[in-house]
């Protein structure tokens, strides 16, 4: 369990972090907070030639409001995030999926640009991006390039990212008015990868849906909307029925693997279940009743 | 000087002498260990299940720049004897007792024409770092030819041989039996008959294992650490292995991060890592990683029974027939043991009186099998704890009352099972109320009808509560044996050294605890050596949870021969007799004449050869003793838990009651050796985070 041979570099500023990536072509890897990549370097699953560490970079970590968005800079930790008043109150899915990854010694080391740049089908970071409509802020030596989540998550472990391009901050649209979110999840034991995560955000109008937001997380090789339940929802009173009927669609649109801790017909089930109690208590926190 | 604590030290909470230096971070285990011109070592492991090995060629690994060297399998078993044969014998009385075949396969220290298990190892590099060996690892060339991998032990008899020398896959079968439970079953009004599988376990310690050797040419001897609970054994098996003298070879465990019994036997890395000191003349060292650890380290339990019970309209159990196969994974490295423990323990504190029990050993393509926590136990009173409740839903009975009509009761104490213990000798559970025991763990949650009504009541809310029981006994403190050597040094403190090795139990405090109160000193002036063969000419490590107990035993034992000669010297310092004299707060003194006394260091300084020694004409100098205690057989000890669901918000009680059935054996030690035992079940209980409510002791 050790890596194989790597160059590496610790730059100390983003320049110089760009021009690193850009020299060293797709053989160089990022290492962020290294939670995924560290492992898998230990395995000898990767085998980068370079290792660029971004740890010391200042300027790309912490988590600012600009108006009707958070820009959160990619090294914040996952930890930060969690203790978040500021993300609690503007983006509460963000703040309750982030409960729900891994354990607390992953999360004080875990960034949320790592999370976004390393697309697990699993993870939850990305699940809220796409629900949220989040803009991933991405910079190369070429200048800098806004991808919406929606064209980002590209396939399994897999991005929009150019290879001299670094993930630098991800701007997360606040939670309007009378809207409620809530991330429900599944997994074998407390902390391990989800069997299957549901996002869901609900925005209410004189107790109608004015917007409903809904992805997830373990249930297809990248992280979509499951537009066809959104409409379902809009211009109802989310009541339970239209719940339901939500929730079976969301079932049914998903595309879940089935693998040693869960087979595809089983997460199909959980994100079902998963999407009834996210719903339920987007609803319930939007100001509706049950 | 400290005062000697007046109710002494056992069965008080003293603070534990391992903390300091565990806490502050300055524990120092194998891998902490750092040898001057060390080389790491790295091992090549199988990723197929099953495969010959076609060609192996090291030449790349070996001339990968940093690598000392590299080995494989074929060329180490030219120079180094497989494993087999060499680990746990059954004892004398058990193969007169139990029918018998065992045919287990050799282990080679690494696969040399074949590879049985995924993480097996074919091959070693050595290198100036751990990346560096690695790197090599990866420039083996090696072929295999993929064989079909026996996965499954119930049709593992049909599979491709693991062993052709064996000559089948089914390697051992073991039958007991009493009474006749062919009639009594048939006879029975009821029979209920089910399968049980109890799954593979693994033990997962925070510190995985790790080997580090230093050969030193000038003395042509090792030094070995090993992250084990056996030194006494791995040097026993190593200085066999390399053909050296015993006393050439020291093995130490260093602190050790947990066991629970997986670090209990020799393992080849024990043997291979000082076999490459030896062979390049530098130190070597191995860490297991976790990935490893979880491939090669022993894998436990994985029992499929099939049994059944035959039993009346009151429910009582007639007859119990248990047919059950063990799946050993590719080796067996301490033989039929487990397998046989679980036997041993089916019946647990039931009266049955007609009983067969078959065990079948297979070996598949899979991790070895060996001792886990319990060691066979729990498989055995998953089955009849399971058999005792499908059996009350037949009949509509309580589970509880179908176990106390079932239970050994006092009146039956001392009680013949009427079966061989692992050991071999004839297991008698001496005392103890198992249906008070019982009793009280139902009772510790409300009891049965108090439940019964909140179950209702719950389950008209839709809730479903659930209560479990569990009762067992089981056998404690077995043998062989375990030694203790005892001294008064010069500066007279009290030197213990015993072949117990410490894996995160708290010996060094134990162990203090128990010299402290033998001698009557202040614990202060105890030294405890452990895990350390130079310090104990034999012993045998820290397995089935019976250190305290055996270590103890020896150390009294040791304790009482020194003790005899520190009066002999006191006497004729004092000039008096020695019937007069008491030892307490390090000195002997006159009874009842405080000034008239000397400390244990002036006893030591008369005591030692030379010309200054000032004790009785024609005594032996010097105040040392060894003892070896031999456990007669093992102690039973009984507990019942009652704990009531659902999981979370339920609570559980556990009522136990530990009896010393070993010593109703004639020749079996004195009274004064069973009071010991019992103060020493209180240190080790005071040592103990688990709650338990004795019934009897």
């Amino acid at each position: 369990m050790k890596p194989p041979r790597f160059d590496y570099h610790a730059p100390e500023s983003l320049e110089e972090a760009l021009d690193l990536l850009a020299d060293s072509g797709p053989d160089a890897r990022i290492l962020a907070g290294g939670q995924s990549l560290v492992p898998v370097l230990n395995f000898r699953l990767a085998r980068p030639g370079v290792l660029i560490d971004i740890n010391r970079v200042t300027g790309i970590a912490g988590i600012g409001d600009a108006g009707d968005r958070l820009t959160i800079g990619a090294m914040t930790r996952q930890r930060e995030i969690e203790v978040s008043e500021t993300v609690a109150r503007a983006a509460p899915l963000l703040h309750e999926a982030t409960g729900h990854v891994a354990h607390l010694p992953i999360r004080s080391r875990g960034t949320i640009g790592g999370s976004m740049a390393n697309a697990d089908p699993a993870a939850e970071d990305p699940a809220v991006a796409a629900a949220l409509e989040a803009t991933m802020v991405c910079r190369s030596r070429r200048g800098e390039r806004r991808i919406a989540a929606a064209g980002f998550f590209v396939d399994v472990l897999t991005t929009a990212l150019e290879p001299d391009e670094m993930l630098v901050a991800v701007e997360i649209p606040k939670i309007p008015a009378g809207a409620g979110a809530a991330f429900a999840e599944i997994s074998r034991r407390d902390g391990d990868f989800a069997l299957a995560g549901v996002a869901a955000q609900i925005a209410l109008a004189n107790g109608r849906v004015s917007d409903a937001r809904i992805s997830a997380c373990g249930l297809g090789p990248a992280p979509v909307r499951f537009r066809e339940a959104e409409e379902i929802l809009l211009d109802g009173a989310c009541e339970p029925a239209a719940i339901a009927a939500a929730a079976a669609s969301v079932a049914a649109a998903c595309d879940p693997h089935g693998d040693v801790h869960a087979s595809a017909a089983y997460r199909r089930q959980l994100a079902e279940a998963m999407t009834r109690r996210a719903l339920a208590s987007a609803r319930e926190r939007a100001g509706g009743s049950a | 000087m400290t005062a000697t604590s007046p109710d002494g030290y056992i069965g008080r909470s003293v603070p534990r002498r391992e903390d300091r230096r565990l806490l502050l971070g300055q524990g120092a285990y194998v891998a902490d260990l750092v040898l001057p011109g060390m080389v790491h070592a790295a091992f090549a492991r199988s990723q197929l299940a099953h495969a010959r090995i076609a060609a192996i060629d090291l030449a790349r690994a070996a001339a990968e720049p940093g690598v000392a060297f590299a080995l494989d399998g074929a060329a180490l078993a030219r120079e180094m004897p497989p494993i087999g044969g060499m680990q746990v014998t059954a004892p004398k009385g058990w193969a007169e007792r139990v029918e018998h075949r065992i045919g287990l396969p050799p282990q080679n220290l690494m696969a040399s024409d074949r590879v049985r298990y995924v993480g097996e190892a074919f091959a070693v590099v050595c290198a100036d770092s751990r990346y560096t060996a690695e790197d090599a690892i990866e420039a083996i060339d090696v072929e295999f030819e993929p064989l079909p991998a026996v996965v499954d032990p119930e049709t593992a008899k049909e599979g491709e041989i693991l062993h052709p020398d064996i000559g089948s896959n089914a390697v051992a079968e073991l039958h007991v039996e009493k009474g006749d439970v062919a009639r009594a079953m048939a006879a029975a009004p009821h029979r209920i008959r089910r399968r049980f599988r109890h799954h593979r376990y693994a033990a997962m310690p925070l510190e995985c294992r790790g080997v580090a050797a230093e050969y030193d040419r000038r003395t042509d001897s090792l030094t070995v650490w090993s992250s084990t609970q056996v030194v006494h054994w791995v040097r026993k098996e190593l200085a066999a292995a390399l053909g050296m003298a015993e006393e050439k070879v020291r093995v130490l465990a260093p602190d050790v991060g947990g066991g629970f019994g997986g670090k209990g036997h020799v393992y080849p890395e024990d043997l291979i890592i000082p076999y490459l000191a030896r062979r390049i003349g530098r130190p070597v060292r191995w860490v297991e990683d976790r990935h490893e650890h979880i491939l090669n380290a022993a894998h436990s339990r994985d029992n499929i029974h099939e049994a059944e019970i035959g039993f009346d309209d009151e429910g009582r159990i007639l007859a119990f027939r248990d047919r059950f196969v063990v799946d050993s994974g590719a080796y067996s490295p301490v033989g039929a043991g487990v397998a046989y423990n679980t036997t041993a323990h089916l019946l647990g504190p039931y009266h049955i009186e007609n009983f067969s029990g078959t065990t079948e050993m297979v070996v598949t393509n899979k991790t070895p099998n060996a001792p886990y926590r319990g060691a066979g136990r729990p498989e055995a009173t998953q089955v009849t704890e399971r058999l005792m409740d499908i059996a009350a839903d037949a009949l509509g009975m309580e589970p509880a009352e179908i176990r106390l009509r079932n239970m050994i009761g006092p009146e039956r104490m001392p009680y013949a099972v009427g079966l061989p213990y692992r050991d071999g000798v004839p297991m008698t559970y001496d005392s103890g109320d198992y249906p008070e025991s019982l009793r009280r763990a139902v009772d510790e949650i409300g009891g049965v009808e108090a439940f019964r009504a909140r179950q209702e009541a719950a389950r008209a809310e839709g809730r479903w509560l659930g209560l479990g029981l569990g009762c067992y006994t089981e056998g404690t403190g077995v043998g062989p044996f375990e030694g203790a050597t005892v001294k008064v040094d010069a500066s007279g403190k009290i030197v213990v050294s015993t072949g117990a090795c410490p894996i995160g139990q708290g010996h060094e405090t134990v162990f203090a605890q128990v010299t402290a109160d033998a001698w009557k000193v202040p614990i202060e002036d105890v030294v405890v050596l452990l895990a350390d063969t130079s310090t104990l000419t034999m012993g045998y490590g820290s397995i089935a949870s019976r250190s305290t107990v055996t270590s103890s035993m020896a150390i009294g034992d040791a304790s009482d021969k020194v003790k005899a000669k520190v009066l002999a010297v006191a006497a004729h310092l004092l000039e008096a007799s020695e019937a007069d004299l008491e030892l307490a707060d390090g000195r002997v003194a006159v009874k009842g004449v405080a000034e008239m006394s000397v400390t244990l260091r002036e006893i030591a300084a008369a005591a030692a050869p030379g010309w200054l020694s000032r004790r009785p004409e024609g005594s032996e100098a010097g105040l040392e003793a060894t003892s070896y205690y031999e456990p007669p057989t093992v102690t039973s000890a009984h507990a019942s838990s009652a704990s009531r669901t659902p999981a979370g918000c339920g609570s559980s009680a556990m009522s136990r009651c530990t009896t010393l059935a070993g010593w109703s054996i004639p020749g079996s030690p004195t009274a004064r050796s069973r009071a010991g035992w019992c103060r020493v079940w209180a240190a080790r209980s005071t040592n103990r985070s688990n709650t338990t409510s004795r019934a009897s002791c």
